[in-house]
This record gives structure tokens, C-alpha cells and sequence, in this order.
């Protein structure tokens, strides 16, 4: 479908994305089509940085072939489902627990023989028709036991599916209950599929739950003068294992990820570092405040995606610890890994200069990756998030303004207070003034639009119809999106990189990671072999056949 | 064979008046099975001179996938067949779930069958229908007849036209047809006009008044109808009246359930009457 083309930005130059919203509302139902006019919107960045505002998080219209998966999916799947050492047990019906089975490439790296890691194995209670019936609560106990008999792990998570929530299993009593038997920690979700109108609230509910269960259990002090935990990094295709060799080269101490390659005792610990540093804000945001509000740690938002914006993340880390020497060391890693870095980024942007991207995925991803991309001189002309919500679109001034439906409320909002002896502020008023003075911003995220061009087109939770649409209209040379796209993408004839997964590649953080995603990216837009594709019948639309034996 | 549901509010006698109404026609020579529709498994006590031991559900848990239709199947009174669907302890599990999958359990083994030579089939459905499970017997064309059960007092009424709201949404596809109501005397005042006003304003008939006597309790208590126990007794009569109205009723409509209001002025005028 997509033709050779000579000069790409005269055709998305040609776009009217006024004439294109209105062409994709047309096709809709009125109401349908008045819903999704909020979700589809052309961005607008102002003198002031001001963007339009953005509808987001509301729910799904059935019958809308969505890229959006469920509350367990965000629970179980995408938060802890990376850390190694804590036994994930599926309560339900056996597909809910595999197809949720490190589809994301979470690696992780035991530090010997004798450290636990689960993540080769699925857990579930498997529920049969007879325990719908009857309850099953009988065989989560059974399970737990024998998930303890056989491997003796540290902790258990019970996460729920739709079935559970719905014969109102008490898998919280059933977790107090085994806890006081076994003698190791277990705790349960209620993330039933249902709740909530996609991933997210599922990612909330999972941020409660370790801030309840294990965040603050071991008082322990780590050593390190420069001690931050990274929140909302999850180690699809080894990004953590990248992040973790740049922060040591830079003498900076990761107490622990959120949730890549993490363990169960560093989380325990993690109310231990003096910085909080956020990745993906839509999953894990909510740590960062309630561990800011109970310990006094602050919150920075960061970004690794990119070498530029990895080298300026690691920038904010030392000016937060205003430390002369870490500045310092900071300065040389980065420079000595910008060689190589550079070598690599001029050559691909020889190629890839002029080229354009679409970004549908994630909360952050769509936004994140973004960087990469300018780096090697290519523009995002359409992007949107899956399930995020307005304050990754524009910004997190708009939080007051956020109006809190049912959807939102239904997901528990933890009361959470001052710790009466570990809450400490690791920065006094004075030294928090002197950096904001110097134009340092705390617990701040300006979102995706303010840094998107004026005349992009933002949609969120887009539809395959409205995907196939903007690929006839832009013509992109790469969309990344998830697997649910991928095929439909590709048979448009544009290539399409998984942002959830990495196809097979990975790690795309940092500066070595920066490097790996240009080479793919280079090899994927500029071979054609998308575009040479033609299925059977565009060629020949009636088939003719012999049999074999004539 | 005619396969018919009685549904009513919780505690109104669907059970007594269903095994009673049975007992009438099993005596009549026809045919007849019961599917007791509620976890506690009390449907065919009366018929059976005891609780059925052995569930549906139950049997599927010890047998596994492994049953027979005689293992869950009890002959009781004047040859009436009893079966109990069963279900989980109170505040476990789904109970409606245990009744789709029992009714689907009897199906596969030809519990309807041609073979069977059944005449009629009666569900004994546990209270109001609260969801899904408990409507099945409504559903996909399993009972083709609903009666209700109900009294003259306030809360049987809003439940019966509940019952029929229920009936509406099944009936244009699965063409199931409301009968009548049975209305089983509290010795509320007035109670036959208002319970015909009633049926009247539903578009259907008061099938029959069964007057409150204590002979059921006592029949009850030594775990028998009333036909079974005292055959000559004048309430075992109305029971048989009862089945004869049944096998020769000609009447089934798709109800016109009332809003609330009406209903409410309906009861001021025959309630307040007095």
C-alpha cells in the first residue's frame, strides 16, 4: 500500500490532520464518533508550552478493536511480573496465567546458582468449572502449600481474574491466613481483569500493593553515597542490565528497579536510597508519591530512552546529589560513551534523516522513544498511549483538573502519612529552594505533547480502523506499536517494531541500547522488503490450480 | 412433554406447592421429574421421605466426569423422579453457575430424552431470579411454562413482577410463556380478588387459590404431601384441583409486568380497601 517515496515531507506536509480527524470521526456512530473527537486531537504547543487538552482513560467502545489489555494484565504482567524471586500465582483459569507469561521479555540475572528465580515458571490455581461453582479459595490454599513445599520462596503474590472477583473469592484472607502459616510474606491483588477501563488500573493496584506489603520491610542501610531507586524500568530485552552498567560507571548506587531485574529483598529495602527517579510515569507514579509522602524521599522524572536524553538524565541525578566528584564522573562516562554513541548515530541518520515514525504504545513508550528517533534526524507525525491518562499527554499541571469518574474510583486511593520514625527529607527546604532556583524540577512531568510539533496528530487508545487510516494518509516509514498490530501493520506494508516486547532485539536504553535501536531502525527503513511484499491476490485476484495426479 | 419452572419469592411454598402439585399428577399416572434449582438441595424432600444424599454437583466432584444418570436420579413418590442440582455452602462460589452446569450435565446424559417417556419436567428455582444461573431454566427454551408462586402480602407481589420482567426478556427468544399464579394464602385480606387483580393486570390468570391449612405443615414434618400423607384430607384435593388446572391449562402469554407505581396503587386499593 505504501508507495516508493521520493520526498517524504512534502507527503505529510500534503495532510490535513483537521480534514483526516474529521474523515476518522465520520466513519463512526454519532455518539461513537463524538467520544473518540475528544481522543483524537491535533496538537498545539503554545508560546507558553500549553497543549490541548487530550481525552484519555476513558473506556473502550465495544466493538472497537482496541490495543488495550486488562487490570490483571497491568498487576500481574507488566509490574511485577519482572521481579525473579517472588512466586507470581495466577488465581483463575489457566489462560489468564500463561498468555501473561513474560510476553514482555523480561530478563533478569540471578547473582548465582542458589538465587531464586521464578520467572521460568508460570503459577496457577488452574480453575476448574467445579471451583466456580463451589469457590475456590480451597485450591488457592492448596496451591500456596505446595508452591511453599517446592520452592521455599521469600514471598507470594495472589493476583485475581475475572472469575474470582465475580464468586468473590477472599484471596486477601486466604493470603493473612497462609502468611500466618507459612511464615513468609503473601499478599493478594485484587486486579480483576474487569477493573477499571484498561492496564492501568491494574498498574495502581499493584503500586499499592507493594507499597503496603513489601516497600519499608528491612530497615537495613545500603551503603553508597549516591543512592537512587529507578521506577518504572521492567528489563524487556535487558534495558536494566544497560541502565545498571552506566549508573555503576557513574558511581551512582541503585538500591533497586521497579520492577527490572529486582528481587523481593530489595524492594523491602528500597525506602533506603535518598532519590526516586521515574520512568514510566503511568505505571509506577504512584510509588514515588506515596514513598515521598511516608519517607520523605523526593521524586524525579527521568528517561533512559535515547543517548542524548540518557546523558541529560544522568546529569539531573548528579545535580540533585550536588556533588562535585559525582558531577564530575558523571561528565567523563558520558563523554567517553558519546564516542562510540556518535560514530554510530551520524552514520545512521545519513540514511535515516527525513525518515518519519508513528508511535502507538504504552503509557510512556509512544513518548520516551520519541528521542531516539529525533536523534537520527527522524519526526514522530502521529503518536498516542494505550492507556495513559492526561497528565502523560499534557503534563502533570493538569492533575487538579483531572475529573475522577466511577472507572477511576473504583481503584483504592491509599491514605498515606508521614512515617513517625523513618520519615526524613533527604533534602532541607534550603537545599530543595537552592535547586529549584537553579531550575531543578521535582516530582515533574511535562508530558507528551509540549514536545511534539504543532500540527501532529495525538490518539489516544486508537482503533485499528483509525491505525490503517493514518498509515494510508502519512505513510510512515516505521509505526511501533504491540503484537496485536504488528501483522495488520505489516501488512500495509510498513515495518513494525514492538515496543512492548523488542521483536528479538533489545536492550534499547542507554547509550549501548541507543545504539542497538538505531542499527534496527536503519535496517528495517531502509530495506523495502515490506513494500515489495504483495499478497496473492492483490497480484492475481482468481487462483488457478491443477490436481497433482492430471 | 411439558417442561415447566416455578419461580416465586424466597420462603412463599414454591417447594410445598411444586412436590404437592406433583404428587397430584404423578397420582394421575403421568410422568413426572423434578429438578430441585437451589444449592440447599430441599426441593424433592417431600417426595423422597428425605433429603436427596447425593447431588448433581456433587456426584461431578466425586465421579468426576464419570456419571451416571442413575447415580444422580432418585424415584420418589407414586414414581416421581427427583433430582437436586445442589450447590456450594452459603457465601462460596456461584451457585447460578452449579445450576447451568447441572441442567447442562442432564442434558448430555438424556435425562430429557424421548426415552424417558417424561410428561412433564418441573424446576424448583431457589428465590428471586438474581442472575444468570438462576434464569436458566428459562432460558434457551428449557422451560417452555413459568408459574409463579405468590401471596397477597406486598413483597411476594414486587417479586412476581420481577419474576415477569425476567419472563419478558426470555420469552422473545426463547419463547417461554408465563402460565398463571399460583397464589398460596397467607390469609391476607382480600387476598383471592387482589392476587386476580393481579394475574388480570399481567396479562394472565390466578390458576388457582390454595387456601392455608395446617395440614401441610404436618405433612411436612413427617416429610410427605399432603396427598402422600393424608390422601382424604380436603387440602390434598386442592392440590390435585391444582395439577388438573395445570395439565388442562390452555393459557400461556408473554407477561406485561407493572412499574412500581402501579403496582404500589393496585395494593393501596385492594390493601387499604379493608
Amino acid at each position: 500500500m505504501v508507495a516508493n517515496k521520493t520526498n517524504p515531507a512534502t507527503e505529510i506536509d500534503s495532510v490535513d490532520p483537521n480534514e483526516l480527524k474529521a474523515e476518522l470521526v465520520a466513519k463512526y456512530p454519532t455518539k461513537v464518533g463524538r467520544k473518540r473527537a475528544k481522543q483524537i486531537v491535533i496538537n498545539r504547543v503554545d508560546e507558553c508550552g500549553e497543549v490541548p487538552e487530550m481525552g484519555a482513560n476513558a473506556r473502550t467502545i465495544p466493538g472497537i478493536i482496541t490495543q488495550r489489555g486488562c487490570s490483571y494484565a497491568g498487576c500481574k504482567g507488566v509490574v511485577l511480573g519482572p521481579t525473579r524471586d517472588i512466586i507470581n500465582l495466577t488465581h483463575g483459569p489457566i489462560g489468564c496465567g500463561f498468555y501473561s507469561w513474560l510476553t514482555r521479555r523480561n530478563q533478569t540475572r540471578p547473582d548465582g546458582p542458589e538465587d531464586a528465580n521464578f520467572m521460568t515458571y508460570c503459577f496457577s490455581t488452574d480453575l476448574q468449572d467445579e471451583d466456580i461453582v463451589f469457590g475456590g479459595e480451597k485450591k488457592l490454599r492448596q496451591a500456596i502449600r505446595e508452591l511453599y513445599e517446592n520452592f521455599k520462596p521469600k514471598a507470594i503474590g495472589i493476583f485475581s481474574t475475572c472469575p474470582v472477583g465475580l464468586i468473590g473469592d477472599d484471596v486477601h484472607a486466604v493470603a493473612r491466613e497462609m502468611k500466618e502459616e507459612l511464615g513468609i510474606n503473601i499478599f493478594g491483588f485484587s486486579c480483576e481483569g474487569y477493573k477499571g477501563v484498561s492496564q492501568s488500573a491494574g498498574h495502581h493496584i499493584a503500586n499499592n500493593g507493594l507499597f503496603n506489603h513489601v516497600v519499608g520491610l528491612d530497615n537495613t542501610p545500603k551503603e553508597g553515597k549516591f543512592k537512587i531507586n529507578l521506577l518504572g524500568e521492567y528489563n524487556i530485552g535487558g534495558d536494566a542490565f544497560e541502565i545498571e552498567r552506566i549508573l555503576e560507571e557513574a558511581g551512582i548506587t541503585l538500591v533497586t528497579t521497579f520492577s527490572g531485574n529486582s528481587t523481593y529483598d530489595k524492594f523491602a529495602n528500597s525506602h533506603m536510597a535518598d532519590l526516586n527517579t521515574v520512568m514510566c510515569h503511568r505505571s509506577i507514579n504512584y510509588v514515588a508519591e506515596m514513598m515521598e509522602k511516608k519517607y520523605g524521599i523526593p521524586w524525579i522524572k527521568v528517561n533512559f530512552i535515547g543517548a542524548a536524553s540518557t546523558a541529560k538524565t544522568l546529569r539531573k541525578i548528579a545535580n540533585y546529589f550536588e556533588d562535585e566528584e559525582l558531577i564530575e564522573r558523571v561528565e567523563k562516562t558520558i563523554a567517553e560513551e558519546m564516542v562510540e554513541v556518535e560514530k554510530v548515530r551520524l552514520e545512521v541518520k545519513s540514511r535515516c534523516e527525513g525518515k518519519t515514525a508513528m508511535l502507538f504504545v504504552g503509557g510512556s513508550r509512544a513518548h520516551h522513544y520519541q528521542d531516539l528517533f529525533a536523534e537520527i534526524g527522524m519526526k514522530t507525525v502521529a503518536a498516542g498511549y494505550e492507556f495513559a491518562h492526561r497528565d502523560d499527554y499534557e503534563g502533570r499541571t493538569v492533575l487538579p483538573n483531572i475529573k475522577v469518574d466511577a472507572d477511576s474510583r473504583n481503584i483504592e486511593e491509599l491514605h498515606v502519612e508521614p512515617d513517625p520514625e523513618r520519615y526524613s527529607p533527604r533534602k532541607s527546604e534550603e537545599a530543595l529552594e537552592r535547586l529549584k532556583a537553579k531550575g531543578f524540577r521535582f516530582k515533574d512531568y511535562d508530558g507528551m505533547m509540549p514536545e511534539m510539533e504543532s500540527g501532529t496528530l495525538i490518539v489516544d487508545d486508537i482503533s485499528q480502523y483509525e491505525s490503517e487510516k493514518l498509515i494510508e494518509k502519512y505513510k510512515p516509514d516505521i509505526f511501533c506499536a504491540g503484537i496485536k498490530e504488528k501483522y495488520a501493520i505489516q501488512k500495509k506494508g510498513v515495518p513494525m517494531k514492538q515496543l512492548h516486547s523488542y521483536d528479538s532485539g533489545g536492550p534499547y536504553a542507554g547509550f549501548k541500547g541507543a545504539i542497538n535501536f538505531w542499527r534496527e531502525i536503519d535496517r528495517m527503513v531502509n530495506s523495502k522488503v515490506w513494500s515489495y511484499l504483495k499478497a496473492p491476490w492483490q497480484e492475481s485476484p482468481e487462483l488457478t490450480a491443477t490436481y497433482a495426479w492430471e | 412433554m411439558r417442561k415447566i419452572a416455578i419461580y416465586g419469592k424466597g420462603g412463599i411454598g414454591k417447594s410445598t406447592t411444586t412436590q404437592n402439585t406433583v404428587a397430584g399428577l404423578a397420582e394421575m399416572g403421568r410422568k413426572v421429574m423434578v429438578v430441585g434449582c437451589d444449592p440447599k438441595a430441599d426441593s424433592t424432600r417431600l417426595l423422597l421421605g428425605g433429603l436427596s444424599q447425593k447431588t448433581v454437583l456433587d456426584t461431578l466432584r466425586t465421579e468426576g466426569e464419570d456419571v451416571e444418570l442413575d447415580d444422580i436420579r432418585k424415584v420418589g413418590f407414586s414414581n416421581a423422579i427427583c433430582v437436586e442440582s445442589g450447590g456450594p455452602e452459603p457465601g462460596v462460589g456461584c451457585a447460578g453457575r452449579g445450576i447451568i452446569t447441572s441442567i447442562n450435565l442432564l442434558e448430555q446424559l438424556g435425562a430429557y430424552s424421548e426415552s424417558q417417556k417424561l410428561d412433564y419436567v418441573f424446576y424448583d428455582v431457589l428465590g428471586d431470579v438474581v442472575c444468570g444461573g438462576f434464569a436458566m431454566p428459562i432460558r434457551e427454551g428449557k422451560a417452555q411454562e413459568i408459574y409463579i408462586v405468590v401471596s397477597g402480602e406486598m413483597m411476594a407481589m414486587y417479586a412476581a413482577n420481577n419474576i415477569c420482567k425476567g419472563i419478558v426478556k426470555f420469552a422473545e427468544g426463547g419463547g417461554v410463556r408465563l402460565g398463571g399464579v399460583i397464589c398460596n394464602s397467607r390469609n391476607v385480606d382480600y387476598e383471592a380478588e387482589l392476587i386476580q387483580a393481579f394475574a388480570k393486570k399481567l396479562g394472565t390468570q390466578m390458576i388457582h387459590f390454595v387456601p392455608r391449612d395446617n395440614m401441610v405443615q404436618r405433612a411436612e414434618i413427617n416429610r410427605k404431601t399432603v396427598i402422600e400423607y393424608e390422601p382424604a384430607h380436603s387440602q390434598a384435593d386442592e392440590y390435585r384441583t391444582l395439577a388438573r388446572k395445570i395439565e388442562d391449562n390452555k393459557m400461556h402469554v408473554i407477561p406485561q409486568p407493572m412499574h412500581t407505581d402501579e403496582l404500589e396503587k393496585l395494593l393501596i386499593e385492594y390493601g387499604l380497601a379493608g
